[in-house]
């Protein structure tokens, strides 16, 4: 490449020079082309190098960062989502409160605030992530103060606990679940933008490479032409090495793409249609609690049920289970969401069923149809939530066997090209020399 | 008209979800949603929540509320635009053998279905420790079904929860015999339900935080202002300017604070979607006092010790059991159960349920029922 600037004059008289000798005599073309074709191999092996690392470090984001950042922010939004239906189940429960349901809720709790620390670290290119995460970070306290209040006040048997804890939802309902999501988004749009970078093909490598094979053919045909020589050992080594490194570039990258494409169909695709559906069930089981909490006054929230439940099931339209379950490529995953498609069908009867009994005034039968540990919706809900977390970690696992295939790929790609490249360079200088010889 | 104790609960945030966002298209949505729905939620300030959609119940917008048209004045209760007291109900029956088809039909069911409320303390509120529901209401209702179908078990009496926005529809369609739910009788409700005689008169009043004892106020002179006597609400006055005052939305306290003369005051609302959601604001510090009917004041001062309520009521509001207009024997029969209600367990279950000053009654007028009246 031209080198502008230093000694600027002296280098272009030299220049004009050396152009006029290449043009007047045979070696001085000669010189000529065995320079052109030494930097033209040796720009293919490093454009090659450059253009593979760039892949390859956006292959290992979307493995050992964008992926796992965009796994955390699912599990924060479901643990949100999860604590504030446990919360319900555990107000509604009253005074005995099952363990199981508090341990439940305090573990939600935990795991947000942890992994909001975990992505704190992690997020310090994204001015969006982290906004959420403030809020988050914010409003997860004054969240858990207001349960408390809720509690307590549900305690000693006063109506106040019951308008604590619509408040409560309000406040998860209309700041953490709604940032929750927005940090999901953030970390899931950078997923993406790593894949399609990982993916995009290397077309200046490439293009360099034909260019350099190109010159290189011409250099031989020429060579060829004026020796009648047909082989140019040094030429031929050369080409040898740039065919080479152009195979071995569009072959390795085409199948770490296509092992990052069956990781993203496979695994982050069916993780994201599976993590939307699941956050949909946590929120219709959550409105399911809440229509009891409000004990009469419930209709916006068993409103609320039915679109969540549209959301999982579909209605007219596909719904988020028929999604995965169209993603999901293999029997174990599948089957998983099955059950989960089962599961929910058994929780809409029942639904129903303590909807009527709350409405023809039997309220305590339907809270126990609900919240009780047999036959109730409670236990419909669990099997769905067991079955979706059974899918999400198949495709976890999917997700990274099929990544690392992909790039695995990848590996030795850059330096080899390089390796090959400076060797083809000093063979295509080798068989110019030769001819070079001949005029002494 | 009427004074309203909404049911209704807040609408849950909306979300949905979206597969594959745009993320900065959806960013951006999400944040003006997010701050429509804290402002509204928070409620700090301005009346953009003004009937606030499907929370809101229904019954409120028309009619003329009860009120003193200037805050402060005597309320004079509500008169009919044909000049009827809407309170005058029919006369009682005689005795318990002339049964129409009314009450024949609850008889040969042996069960009466009541609507009730569950969240009302002090009223129809369902003790979370007992899961039993009672009340002053609750007992009202025993008081009827121990006439009617000879007592007041599980058995005899189908309690069935309904917002205050399906009182009229669900005595219209028969899903109940009658409602007792803190019901105001107003002359917009008397065409579409038939009443009983009053067995209680509420009315718009204030509901603060205690004022501390002399004793710690001089062991801090000037200190803090949130205690100053200077910065507390005393009434409907000029104590309210600036003041964030908490009511729900819908209700009579909405429409009061909203008149003309009210406004005045220059308060700043906090509109909630059910009254009870103030006590939670008024505890929390978002408000500095709430607008509530007397009766469900009284609830929420029973809830929480350090508030009270102060003045006198705004408004005349009595209520009243809601029937089908068809009922008419029933109607006389309630009548009838309410006449010996007043005589003999009004009084026991007002110390109950609403002793303890909690009424705010300032001058020591013994708390009565509110006197029978009739139309024919």
């Amino acid at each position: 490449m031209p080198q502008p600037g230093g000694s600027r004059r002296t280098a272009w008289s030299e220049g004009v020079h050396r152009i006029r000798a290449a043009a007047t005599t045979e070696p001085g073309r000669l010189r000529s082309i065995g320079a052109v074709l030494a930097a033209l191999l040796v720009l293919f092996g490093a454009v090659t190098a450059w253009q593979v690392a760039d892949r390859k470090d956006s292959a290992v984001a979307v493995v050992d960062h964008s992926q796992p950042l965009s796994a955390d922010a699912a599990r924060v939004y479901r643990s949100l989502a999860d604590a504030n239906t446990s919360a319900a189940s555990g107000f509604l429960a009253g005074g005995d409160e099952p363990r199981a349901v508090r341990q439940r809720y305090e573990k939600d709790i935990r795991d947000s605030a942890e992994l909001l620390a975990t992505a704190a670290a992690n997020s310090d290119n994204s001015r969006s992530a982290q906004r959420q995460i403030a809020i988050l970070n914010r409003g997860l306290p004054v969240y858990t103060g207001l349960v408390e209040s809720a509690r307590a006040n549900n305690r000693q048997g006063l109506p106040l606990g019951g308008a604590y804890l619509r408040y409560a939802d309000d406040k998860m309902r209309g700041e953490l679940l709604p940032a929750a999501r927005k940090l999901y988004t953030a970390e899931t749009a950078r997923l993406d933008s790593d894949y399609g970078d990982a993916k995009s093909w290397p077309f200046l490598a490439i293009g360099v490479g034909v260019l350099a094979l190109g010159a290189l053919g011409w250099a031989q045909r020429r060579n060829y032409r004026r020796t009648n020589r047909v082989f140019n050992q040094g030429l031929l080594g050369a080409t040898a090495a740039t065919v080479a490194v152009l195979v071995w570039l569009v072959g390795g990258h085409a199948l770490a793409r296509s092992g990052l494409g069956e990781s993203e169909e496979t695994g982050a695709r069916s993780l994201q249609a599976l993590n939307e559906t699941w956050i949909s069930a946590l929120q219709a089981r959550g409105d399911e609690n809440m229509t009891l909490v409000a004990r009469g006054g419930g209709a916006a929230y068993e409103d609320s049920y039915k679109k969540q439940m549209a959301a999982v099931t579909g209605s007219g339209k596909a719904g988020g289970l028929a999604h995965a379950l169209s993603l999901a490529d293999d029997p174990a995953g599948r089957s998983a969401v099955q059950a989960a498609e089962k599961s929910v069908t058994t929780w809409k009867e029942r639904h129903a069923e303590a909807r009527g009994k709350d409405n023809g005034g039997n309220y305590d039968e339907a809270v126990d149809m609900v919240i009780g540990a047999e036959k109730s919706t409670g236990e419909s809900f669990d099997k769905v939530d067991d079955s979706l977390d059974k899918a999400s970690g198949h495709e976890q696992g999917q997700f990274e066997s099929a990544a690392n295939d992909g790039l695995g790929w990848f590996s030795g790609l850059s330096i080899g090209a390089m390796v090959l490249a400076v060797l083809g360079a000093a063979a295509a200088v080798l068989g110019i020399g030769r001819r070079l010889a001949e005029y002494r | 008209m009427g004074r309203e104790e909404p049911q209704a609960v807040p609408a849950p945030s909306k979300w949905t979800p979206h597969r594959k966002p745009l993320a900065v298209a959806v960013g951006g949505l999400a944040v003006v949603t997010g701050v429509l729905v804290s402002t509204v939620l928070s409620s700090t300030g301005t009346g953009g929540t003004d009937g606030a959609g499907d929370t809101a119940p229904r019954g409120v917008a028309q009619g003329h509320p009860a009120s003193a048209d200037r805050p402060g004045e005597e309320p004079k209760p509500e008169k009919c635009e044909n000049g009827d007291n809407p309170a005058a109900s029919l006369r009682p029956s005689k005795d318990s053998e002339d049964a129409g088809d009314a009450v024949k039909r609850i008889k040969e069911k042996g069960k009466l279905t009541v609507g009730v409320d569950q969240n009302s303390y002090l009223w129809g509120y369902r003790d979370p420790t007992t899961g039993d529901i009672d009340g002053f209401d609750i007992e009202l209702v025993r008081a009827i079904a121990r006439d009617l179908v000879g007592g007041d078990g599980p058995d005899k009496i189908t309690y069935k929860t309904i917002p205050t926005d399906q009182r009229i529809p669900a005595i219209q369609k028969g899903d109940v015999d009658m409602v007792v739910r803190t019901m105001t009788i107003a002359c917009d409700r008397i065409d579409k339900v038939a009443f009983s005689t009053a067995y209680f008169e509420a009315g718009q009043q204030l509901l603060v935080p205690k004022e501390k004892d002399e004793k710690d106020k001089s062991d801090s002179p000037g200190a803090g202002a949130s205690g100053d006597d200077e910065d507390r609400v005393k009434g409907f006055d000029e104590s309210m300017r600036g003041k964030k005052i908490c009511y729900a939305s819908g209700s009579t306290a909405e429409k009061m604070m909203k008149s003309k003369n009210y406004k005045a005051l220059g308060a700043r609302p906090v509109v909630v979607p059910n009254q009870l959601d103030c006590l939670v604001r008024l505890q929390l510090g978002e408000a500095d006092a709430t607008v509530t009917d007397s009766a469900l004041g009284a609830g929420q001062a029973a809830q929480d010790p350090s508030v009270e309520l102060i003045g006198e009521p705004e408004t005349v509001e009595p209520y009243g059991v809601a029937m089908n207009l068809k009922d008419e024997d029933l109607v006389r029969r309630v009548n009838k159960v309410l006449e010996s209600f007043r005589k003999t367990k009004w009084r026991p279950a007002y110390d109950k349920w609403l002793g303890d000053d909690r009424m705010g009654t300032e001058d020591e007028e013994k708390p009565a029922p509110p006197k029978a009246r009739y139309r024919d």
